[in-house]
């Protein structure tokens, strides 16, 4: 029962039920979907980025709690942040989450994201905790669309050096 | 008064009397007697696919052991004691459809390639511009996704027997899309996403009035009733052998011989031909006409064991046992405040769909995992089944003649757990 009251704690019960910056925004100049096929999980994610910040984000879509929780707790970490920071981010989450990086002992920025390092051990829903990520950096790179299909590390991290 | 024993032995003698004993049962099934995080597996996904029981995998396993070689070819003794295996397990499909003939029994990879077979050796040749397939609302992707590629290719129209909100085809507006056009029709034999026992002799019938050929999806029908294609009387049944406690990559079509016999090829290659030069190929008679290249030799062999193993049990005593969970289950969860059963059909399998509030089946098939429950949780491939009631998904337990009241009672306090981790 303990793991599944870490997976289902009460941060991501929170969000998972009351999603924050969970609108449509007409003045975003960045737009991706993000699907993953085989479970419905999906959203459409807003960005209005300028000069390489995130100066606005939000969502809307459908899905399970963890999918929610982390579309909704993405969004409000990443409000105000760098290109290159929320690329970062998703770089240590992807890690906590397939259980490469030990978010309690280990120093790391991710602060209330930390809720989800339960996700590892129930590696079937990694995917659900990271589509919302993957969708952001579609929008990021400028595409419009990203699928879950996809399980290796984030783009970031594939790069070479 | 009697004794907990006494009620035991009574129990057991009933149960006997009713010729189906499911501790016997589950003894042929090694695989449900294991433990997943800690608690013994209760397994509730029979209608993604069934467990195998253990006579069907020593047959498999005898004859890659001792018998293995490609079939049709050889003069060698091997070659042929695989072929009589081979072809031993077609006149088991045969008589366990009712099949006039063992040549119309063909042997695929599963539903999803004997529904698509069909589409390209008839549905290619009789469908045209204009022309019109029928298909139903509570269709799996199988049988609308090859339909749909067709009249996409052909200019033809898919047309949808509705449902009802109980997961009923509405066979009023059935009759009024039989017209003219109508080339085919195209019917699951129970939904697997609601477990609704379509009323295939009926369709078939009104079908035939207008001289419209039918295929029925058997996927869900073979597990869980006695078919006999000609009382049916359709002109195609197609049967997965995975979900009727054979390996995957076992499955027949079944075809009427005069269809068949003017149907095109549907792969072409080895086995299929009667000779080739480059000038021209003639091609062999059914079945071989359509089962080009080495087939799933102890899959087949294999699906020729589950049909031996399911005559020997009484089999209306199991289906019997099935119908008992199906109430039980229902009753179980019904009584749990925030669950909502989907589809009351009138006649239906045991296949069970489900929702919890507003909590999303995934979420729930964790915490049932978590319990050592393994149910579905998704649309189950039938997406026009979920847009009907408005859902992203639902959960499912599908219940085989092995599962048992307790397992049932199991899934009942999982789902108030749920209730209490996710509600």
């Amino acid at each position: 029962m303990q793991d599944l009251k870490e997976l289902y704690g009460e941060v991501i019960t929170e969000h998972g039920k009351k999603p924050r910056n969970y609108r449509v925004m007409e003045a975003a100049n960045r737009k991706a979907e993000g699907h993953n096929p085989l479970c419905g999980d999906h959203l459409l994610l807003y960005l209005d980025l300028r000069d390489g910040r995130i100066n606005d984000i939000s969502f809307q879509g459908d899905g399970c709690r963890i999918f929610k929780a982390s579309s909704s707790m993405m969004t409000h970490k990443l409000k105000g942040l760098g290109r290159e920071e929320a690329k970062e981010l998703f770089d240590e989450f992807h890690q906590m989450i397939v259980g490469e990086l030990d978010a309690e002992n280990t120093p790391n920025k991710l602060g209330h994201l930390k809720a989800f390092s339960g996700v590892s051990n129930f590696p079937v829903r990694v995917k659900c905790a990271s589509l919302p990520w993957r969708t952001l950096e579609a929008a990021l790179e400028g595409q419009d669309t990203a699928t879950s299909e996809d399980l290796g590390p984030p783009l970031s991290a594939a790069e070479p050096g | 008064m009697m004794s907990a024993t006494d009620t035991a032995i009574i129990n057991e003698r009933v149960e006997g009397a009713r010729g189906f004993d499911v501790e016997r049962v589950r003894a042929d099934f090694p695989v449900l007697s294991q433990t997943v995080n800690g608690k013994p597996l209760v397994y509730l996904d029979n209608a993604a696919s069934a467990q195998v029981p253990q006579i069907v995998v020593e047959r498999g396993a005898k004859y890659l052991r001792e018998e293995h070689s490609n079939i049709h070819r050889g003069v060698h003794y091997l070659s042929q004691r695989a072929t009589t295996a081979f072809e031993g397990a077609r006149e088991k499909v045969r008589r366990f459809i009712n099949a006039r003939e063992a040549r119309e029994c063909i042997f695929t990879r599963g539903c999803t390639e004997g529904v698509n077979l069909v589409m390209y050796a008839y549905g290619r040749r009789v469908v045209g511009a204009g022309d019109e397939v029928v298909v139903s609302e509570m269709e799996h992707h199988s049988n609308i996704v090859p339909w749909q590629m067709l009249c996409e290719e052909k200019g033809a129209r898919l047309r949808v027997i509705p449902m009802n909100d109980d997961g009923e085809l509405i066979l009023d507006e059935f009759d009024a899309l039989l017209g003219e056009r109508t080339r085919l029709v195209c019917v699951n034999h129970i939904s697997n996403a609601l477990g609704t026992i379509n009323p295939i002799k009926e369709i078939v019938a009104r079908s035939h009035a207008q001289g419209v050929p039918v295929l029925v999806d058997g996927a869900q029908g073979a597990p869980h009733l006695p078919i006999d294609v000609q009382d049916l009387d359709c002109d195609f049944y197609i049967i997965s052998g995975h979900k009727m406690f054979a390996p995957t990559g076992s499955g027949v079509v079944y075809g009427k011989a005069a269809l068949l016999e003017e149907m095109s090829p549907f792969h072409g290659g080895g086995s299929m031909i009667r000779s080739v030069t480059f000038e021209k190929t003639t091609y062999a008679g059914i079945p071989e006409k359509f089962e080009a290249g080495t087939p799933a030799i102890a899959s087949q062999i294999g699906l020729g064991a589950a049909i031996d193993y399911l005559n020997s049990l009484d089999r209306a005593a199991a289906h019997r046992h099935e119908q008992d969970l199906l109430t039980y289950a229902t009753e179980r969860l019904t009584a749990i405040e925030g669950v909502r059963i989907i589809g009351a059909a009138r006649e239906k399998a045991s296949v069970l769909s489900f929702i919890i509030e507003d909590i999303h089946p995934h979420d729930i098939g964790t915490v049932l995992d978590y319990e050592g429950i393994a149910i579905r949780a998704g649309h189950h491939c039938a997406q026009p089944v979920m847009q009907h009631f408005k859902l992203p998904a639902t959960a499912r337990a599908s219940f085989a003649f092995y599962n048992t009241r307790e397992e049932v009672d199991r899934l009942a306090e999982a789902v108030e757990k749920v209730l209490e981790v996710l509600g």
